[in-house]
């Protein structure tokens, strides 16, 4: 359980600084393919085997294809060679860096965790489907809702436009 | 350092490298990765409370992490809609050339 959450916890943090920090966009992708399997690992390591299974099936395989196919529908050039000026770029790590590091000194110093918890029992699929079907189901109705607004409104924006009728009209931006 | 505090600081990590390439990135595709990563972050955070952090509900955390993984799905579906609308009307994708609207 030690090594197998070294292995993974490294594997993320490699692996979503390349995605991060790479110029091809294609790889940047395949790395960030990396990161969600290892967070599924992760969450294997916690106990929440449904929670990986789903992290697999929606991250590493929906939200991957979906960043794969916009990459490849917007290509204008695959490198990303003119980033940004260093200025901001100092600046954003800057502030990335000053939030990881409050947080994780937060964690190190706070006395309201609970110190050396013993682990909960995992919890089974069984419990978490009567969950969502008993105490959770407007949030389940209404995420429902959400998913399908979403989905006709992507359908909707990333529908191409009929030309321009000919009657010298502005053509809708 | 206890094994709740090991999942805290990777997720942190990962936090802060998913928000640094969304402030630096120029590409508007990787700016929504970073997004995702924060997500992912925060998720197992989520899980590992779930797991580590008292026994007075342990399904909530998972319940939290599902309605998060289908609300970062219809996220992403919406942004990357936008972004390819976007590169139909612009023919570009950086984001420092999105400046319509700058008076």
């Amino acid at each position: 359980m030690e090594t197998a959450f070294h292995l993974l916890a490294a594997g993320v943090l490699v692996a979503a600084v390349a995605a991060m920090s790479l110029r091809h966009l294609v790889h940047c992708a395949l790395c960030l393919v990396a990161v969600f399997a290892a967070a599924a690992g992760l969450f294997l390591t916690l106990g929440a085997e449904f929670l990986a299974f789903a992290q697999v099936l929606v991250y590493v395989g929906a939200i991957s294809i979906l960043i794969v196919f916009a990459m490849l529908l917007t290509r204008t050039r695959a490198v990303d060679m003119a980033s940004l000026s260093v200025r901001p770029r100092v600046l954003g790590v800057t502030a990335a860096g000053a939030v990881a590091g409050f947080v994780i000194a937060a964690v190190l110093t706070s006395g309201a965790l609970p110190e050396k918890a013993a682990a909960a029992p995992a919890v089974p699929v069984r419990d978490l489907g009567r969950e969502l079907m008993t105490q959770q189901v407007p949030a389940l109705l209404a995420v429902g809702l959400l998913l399908t607004a979403a989905l006709l409104g992507a359908v909707v924006l990333a529908l191409r436009e009929p030309p321009a009728a000919p009657s010298g009209k502005e053509p809708r931006a | 350092m206890s094994p709740l505090e090991r999942y805290l600081i990777v997720a942190a990590l990962l936090f802060g490298i998913g928000l640094a390439g969304a402030l630096t990135r120029r590409n508007a595709i990787l700016v929504l990765a970073g997004i995702e990563l924060m997500l992912t972050a925060v998720n197992l955070n989520l899980i590992a409370f779930g797991r580590y952090g008292g026994h007075a509900a342990p399904a909530a955390g998972q319940v939290f992490v599902l309605f998060v993984i289908a609300v970062a799905a219809a996220e992403t579906a919406v942004g990357l809609a936008l972004i390819i609308a976007w590169f139909r009307h612009r023919r570009t994708v950086q984001l420092d050339e999105a400046d319509e609207l700058r008076g």
